[in-house]
């Protein structure tokens, strides 16, 4: 098997007196495209904020290659140039044009020669199909556009592990396939990805292995075909019904 | 109205509008800083001087401009520190607009989501890098309006320097009037003057807003 990237091991994380997260365990490896499923509410984004350290936890551990990520580090910043994260609200820069959102952290943060981040950056913009919008602002293009942007913001800092949360919640239903499938494309190049999304299609077709969150706990762990085909749980069954429709009574 | 008599003094008011303006912009420079460094030390949540920021917002906010000028032009002094007029009105300026400054930065930062700073972070930018690159540049556009606004004030409240006897617009006009009894003609110079020196800080004010409204618009 591949090597591991990302440990969680018995993560709790709490909101004043709920329990979003209890007990967590993930193990993530190289080249693993999992996809986080589960009914609102049940911690799935919270649950991708703590892997970034956005959140304090109350309990358990998150580990990059062995790395201790906790909002606690001294060296969270460095860390998190390792993880790349997706918003669901796209969440670019509006005082940035596209090219300088995409660059001001490889040339800020990691220090990259300007020059080869730029080429690096219109590259990646060319297989996402924005070559002609580097000079526009976030305010200029559509939504399906700018989350493209914003999954290049993340993948020029060649981060080791990309988390995406619900990154086409926001997005009209024709945006929502531009999007999807230049994800589909990254898990093709082999990158590690943890996604969070609601789109039960993209999850079968992008995933090797699906999640199931209900309560704070992983309430099933299996194949895209196991889970979505044969699920062993009750719950995770009448989770997959919300997303069929039949008329009771036809004529 | 005696055209004879405006044309005769206009140099003086030429002259007081040169102090006023060297004051006023030295002390809104001034302003800025210590606006920028209130904000900083707020945002930072640093200990004590955080404290004393607060202290010193509310005092500066919340007592007239000519008190301040007296406390420092008579009150230093007393404490053995020398002051000239002029040191006198930039510090008594810059101690007012301070805190106007750091109230409209604050209100800036204030109206930019949480989500955008953690985008920031989950790049790798550090705290100061994200107040550098990401939050102020945001900020200072939303605070635009209110900063010009600001500036405006200021350049305004210049006119009770005369108080400390600099010889600002004001205290030419007020002199002049004593001096010759000419009080519609003084006052007529004093109102062109000032409008000559904001107007054009209103609209630079107005194109800068513009150039610079870009936040709250599509992230």
């Amino acid at each position: 098997m591949a090597d591991t990237i990302l440990e969680v091991r018995h993560l709790m994380k709490q909101f004043d007196d709920l329990m979003v997260l209890k007990d967590i365990n993930l193990t993530v490896h190289e080249g693993e495209v999992i996809v986080i499923v589960g009914p609102s509410g049940c911690g799935k984004s919270t649950f991708l904020r703590c892997i970034n350290a956005l959140e304090d936890i109350q309990g358990g551990e998150i580990r990059l290659n062995g790395e201790l990520v906790s909002k606690e580090s001294k060296n969270l910043a460095v860390i998190r140039q390792k993880i790349g994260m997706v918003f669901q609200s796209y969440e670019l820069f509006p005082h940035l044009n596209v090219l300088d959102n995409i660059t001001l952290a490889p040339v800020k943060v990691q220090k990259r020669p300007k020059e080869e981040v730029r080429e690096e950056a219109l590259a990646l913009l060319s297989r996402v199909g924005l070559s002609d919008k580097a000079e526009s602002f976030p305010r200029q293009l559509s939504g399906g556009q700018k989350q493209r942007v914003a999954i290049v913001r993340a993948l020029c800092m060649k981060p080791e592990i990309l988390l995406f949360d619900e990154v086409t919640a926001a997005l009209d239903p024709e945006m929502v396939r531009e999007v999807l499938d230049v994800i589909l494309r990254l898990a093709d190049q082999g990158k590690t990805m943890l996604i969070v999304t609601h789109e039960m299609q993209f999850a079968r077709a992008v995933a090797d292995r699906v999640i199931f969150l209900e309560d704070g706990v992983i309430k099933e762990e299996g194949k895209p075909e196991q889970f979505f085909d044969a699920p062993q749980t009750e719950r995770a069954k009448e989770f997959l019904k919300t997303f069929t429709f039949e008329r009771k009574h036809k004529e | 109205m005696n055209w004879e008599f405006i044309v005769k003094y206009l140099p003086l008011y030429q002259k007081a509008a040169v102090l006023t303006l060297k004051i006023g912009i030295a002390g809104i420079i001034l302003s800025f800083l210590i606006g920028l460094f209130c904000v900083a030390v707020q945002n930072y949540r640093i200990p004590i001087l955080r404290q004393i920021v607060v202290v010193y917002i509310e005092i500066s906010r919340n007592t007239p401009l000519l008190i301040q000028l007296f406390f420092i032009y008579y009150g230093l002094p007393k404490i053995g520190i020398r002051t000239d007029p002029e040191a006198c009105g930039i510090a008594g300026l810059a101690f007012l607009g301070g805190s106007y400054m750091a109230e409209a930065f604050r209100s800036g930062i204030e109206a930019i989501d949480l989500i955008q700073f953690e985008s920031a972070y989950s790049l790798g930018l550090t705290r100061r890098q994200t107040l550098m690159y990401v939050v102020l540049p945001q900020a200072v556009s939303i605070s635009m309006p209110a900063l010009v606004a600001n500036v405006i004030f200021l350049l305004k409240e210049t006119s009770v320097f005369s108080a400390v006897s600099l010889m600002d617009l004001m205290f030419t006009a007020k002199d002049l009037i004593g001096l010759y009894y000419q009080t519609t003609e003084c006052l007529f110079l004093l109102v062109v003057f000032y409008l000559l020196i904001l107007l054009p800080v209103s609209l630079a004010g107005r194109l800068l807003e513009r150039r610079l409204r870009y936040a709250g618009f599509g992230t």
